[in-house]
């Protein structure tokens, strides 16, 4: 039986992608998450993708390789990334690779009209 | 880092390196660390360690098949934890080199190279023993807080 491990909601309007990541982020879940995240990626292209972190109880430094692999697919498809809510542990992880000098980590609600399909 | 405080209690396990068992590992590691009563940031730190160590079992020491991953811990007198993560897998040639911050040997897979380095920094002293073809043990302790 398989866990929900992401909410994927897409803002046509604002070409928004807001990515809520949601139980525990290891090498196991970051393996499926990478394939499916980069799927809807792909077809949407958005402008912006905001990855909630507010969801997860647990993140190695797996999770380090899944937010700055999806920030370098953003990228390339001239977009931007910005990683919402860490929880201090997820916080304790990416500030030891250094990651808050390379994407944007904000904390925040993504307003109704932000998250909406 | 040798076990010279007396084992208060102790526990073995061992199972195949599937990447579905990460998860089942770490948490079989917290729930028999937690009778040493450590705080919560103590057993996330123990958890996110383990979880860095099983990985890279998974990853590096059996990358083409599923070798066998085995992890004892021990509880110490004094309040401390040894936990030892051992594979029969490939080794590693350059135990430096793959300790340094932000290196990954499977620069394929999207690895992050802090596998080693959260280890590091969440435990209180770390210890990497490996001979190529032979496998590696790592060695993990946490010295808890004392409880009032």
């Amino acid at each position: 039986m398989e866990k929900e491990l992401y909410v994927f909601r897409y803002d046509e309007e604002k070409k928004r992608v807001n990515l809520r990541l949601v139980g525990e982020i290891d090498h196991h879940s970051a393996a499926i998450l990478r394939h499916e995240i980069d799927e809807a990626l792909m077809k949407k292209r958005p402008n912006l993708l905001y990855v909630d972190l507010s969801g997860v109880d647990f993140m190695d430094s797996s999770g380090l390789g899944l937010i700055m692999g999806r920030y370098s697919l953003m990228k390339k498809l001239g977009g931007e990334t910005v990683v919402l809510n860490p929880s201090p542990r997820a916080k304790k992880i990416l500030t030891l690779a250094g990651m808050e000098k390379v994407i944007r980590i904000e904390k925040r609600e993504v307003k109704a009209d932000e998250s909406k399909k | 880092m040798k076990a010279k405080n007396k084992v208060i209690n102790s526990i073995k396990m061992n199972f195949p390196s599937l990447s579905v068992n990460e998860s089942a590992a770490r948490a079989m590691v917290a729930a028999f660390s937690a009778q040493a009563d450590p705080t919560t940031t103590e057993l996330a730190d123990i958890k996110c360690a383990v979880s860095e160590a099983v990985t890279n079992c998974i990853v590096h020491a059996y990358p083409d098949s599923i070798g066998e991953i085995y992890i004892s811990v021990k509880i110490l007198e004094g309040r401390k934890i040894l936990i030892e993560i051992k594979d029969k897998g490939r080794g590693i040639e350059d135990i430096d080199l793959a300790k340094t911050p932000l290196y990954t040997g499977a620069p394929g897979e999207e690895r992050s190279g802090m596998g080693f380095t959260v280890m590091e920094s969440f435990m209180d002293e770390m210890k990497v023993r490996s001979r190529v073809e032979k496998g590696t043990t790592v060695l993990l302790l946490k010295r808890l807080t004392q409880r009032r």
